[in-house]
């Protein structure tokens, strides 16, 4: 009788729980195994402010959950990343509030800076709270870039009345009065001097909150300067960009870059294609997810964690109310594939339930 | 042989001939301004901080109306257990994810959120029923 009753209750529900998780993961033999770890990356949670100590309770869930879930990850990943737009309108409120649900993690945490972080003041309140927006490490022989790819042009910038006018304008996904997304030249300078350093053989990892390549303006699946950014990665045998915004799965090949998206926390959005009266470019790699049954509020949201082996990243989708998805590098074929849905000879959408 | 005559004097008569309404294409013109306003006021409600009540907008989640399929409607609601209009969706987002009160099905701003998403699936052959 030496477990309590509430001990109980926290043991099981962790297993059901763990239970879960993506938690089998695939021990390879590589030539490098200093390269072979993992990590937790948990992305657009948009905490959104109401007024007092409210907080809109379905994006605040969602963050939750995918913290708590992060957690439970054995064996422990070396390190977690949160890939941008923590807060909705960039407030002090909303960011404080973010940062105490994120700081939950017991993992070292790194931070990308999205939109919704940023446009109210430029990301000064951020940068309090998290410092450098665009930056670099190097992990276990992985070169690691962190970049703030969601700034745009000055004369969009000055373009508003007040700082909340920006945000606001900015937030709008399908806004007309939106502006591009890019990483700027001070930034792009920045970035050529940084992988300079490293021979081509190092796998490199790119984490960015927009897309670095284009596959549709009108909702900012976009960056600027993709072409000049993919330039300077292909230098590289090994390139991985991870980046969030698009609140769906997309992945891609480009050259020797291995692309693909994560989950948000808070929302799903609908692929660029299923919006009649325009043209996107979604990646022909990406085996899409079906349409989220909109009567489960986490359903097409969760969160993923990373295998890194060999200088490429398995991804792990952990979806919320479906089928988890496994995004596997297929050294063959040279890109990423969907473990069980690829086109060539399952077609199938993943997900059904809906 | 009055009623003959005066059959006859109906249809013969000019000027006293019988038409129905017509329209000009300066009527379409001023009944498409029409619509496009009300579509307009819908997209300022899409994307409204206050149709509901805790800020969300239906914009966050449908950017251009997207993931609404208004030409599926009316269909069988696996949720709410029955044939439903896409008003009726409208009026359950409005009280879950924005926490708001739902709308009338003939109030104007529903009429408006209506005519935005279907201006922005234009051209999507109707499909009723399909899931």
């Amino acid at each position: 009788m030496s477990i309590s009753r509430r001990n109980f209750i926290k043991g099981s529900s962790s297993a059901l729980i763990a239970g879960m998780l993506p938690v089998s993961m695939v021990k390879l033999a590589f030539a490098k195994p200093e390269h072979n770890f993992t990590f937790a990356y948990i992305s657009d949670s948009h905490i959104q402010h109401i007024k007092n100590n409210q907080f809109v309770r379905n994006w605040d869930q969602g963050l939750k959950r995918a913290v708590a879930e992060a957690n439970l990850l054995d064996p422990k990943p070396d390190f977690a990343v949160f890939g941008g737009d923590l807060a909705q309108l960039g407030t002090k409120a909303e960011l404080d509030h973010g940062a105490e649900i994120l700081s939950g993690l017991r993992y070292k945490n790194y931070m990308v800076m999205g939109e919704h972080d940023y446009y109210l003041d430029y990301g000064e309140y951020w940068s309090e709270l998290y410092g450098k927006q665009y930056y670099s490490f190097d992990h276990k022989g992985v070169h690691f870039v962190v970049l703030n790819s969601i700034l745009t042009y000055d004369e969009w910038n000055n373009r508003w009345d007040t700082a909340e006018q920006r945000m606001g304008e900015m937030a709008g996904l399908d806004n007309p009065n939106g502006s591009p997304f890019m990483v700027g030249k001070k930034q792009l300078k920045w970035l050529k001097k940084d992988l300079a350093k490293y021979d081509k053989d190092t796998p490199v990892v790119v984490f960015s909150h927009s897309p670095l390549q284009k596959i549709y303006k009108g909702w900012n699946f976009w960056t600027e300067e993709a072409e000049q950014i993919q330039k300077l990665l292909n230098r590289f045998e090994q390139a991985n960009v991870i980046y969030g915004h698009v609140h769906q799965i997309q992945y891609n090949q480009i050259g020797n870059i291995a692309f693909s998206s994560v989950m948000s926390t808070a929302w799903p959005w609908p692929y660029p294609s299923t919006y009649a009266q325009a043209e996107s470019h979604l990646p022909i790699l990406t085996v899409p997810m079906n349409r989220a049954d909109p009567f489960d509020e986490r359903d097409a949201t969760g969160w993923q964690f990373m295998n890194m082996h060999s200088g490429r990243t398995d991804l792990s989708f952990n979806l919320y109310s479906n089928d988890n998805r496994i995004l596997k590098w297929n050294a063959k074929r040279n890109h990423l594939e969907d473990d069980k849905y690829q086109y060539q000879n399952n077609p199938t959408a993943p997900q059904k339930h809906y | 042989m009055k009623w003959l005559t005066l059959i006859l004097l109906i249809f013969l008569v000019p000027g006293q001939r019988i038409v129905a309404d017509e329209f000009s294409e300066k009527d379409v013109e001023r009944w498409l301004a029409q619509f496009e306003i009300v579509a307009k006021e819908g997209r300022q409600l899409w994307v409204s901080p206050k149709l509901g009540t805790n800020g969300v907008a239906c914009a966050q989640c449908h950017p251009n109306g997207a993931n609404t399929h208004p030409e599926t409607y009316p269909k069988f609601q696996k949720q709410l257990g029955k044939v439903t209009h896409i008003w009726e969706m409208i009026n359950w987002c409005i009280k879950n994810p924005l926490e708001g009160k739902s709308l009338a099905a003939d109030d104007p701003k529903m009429i408006a959120l209506q005519a935005y998403i279907y201006k922005e699936r234009k051209g999507v052959a109707l499909s009723p029923g399909k899931h």
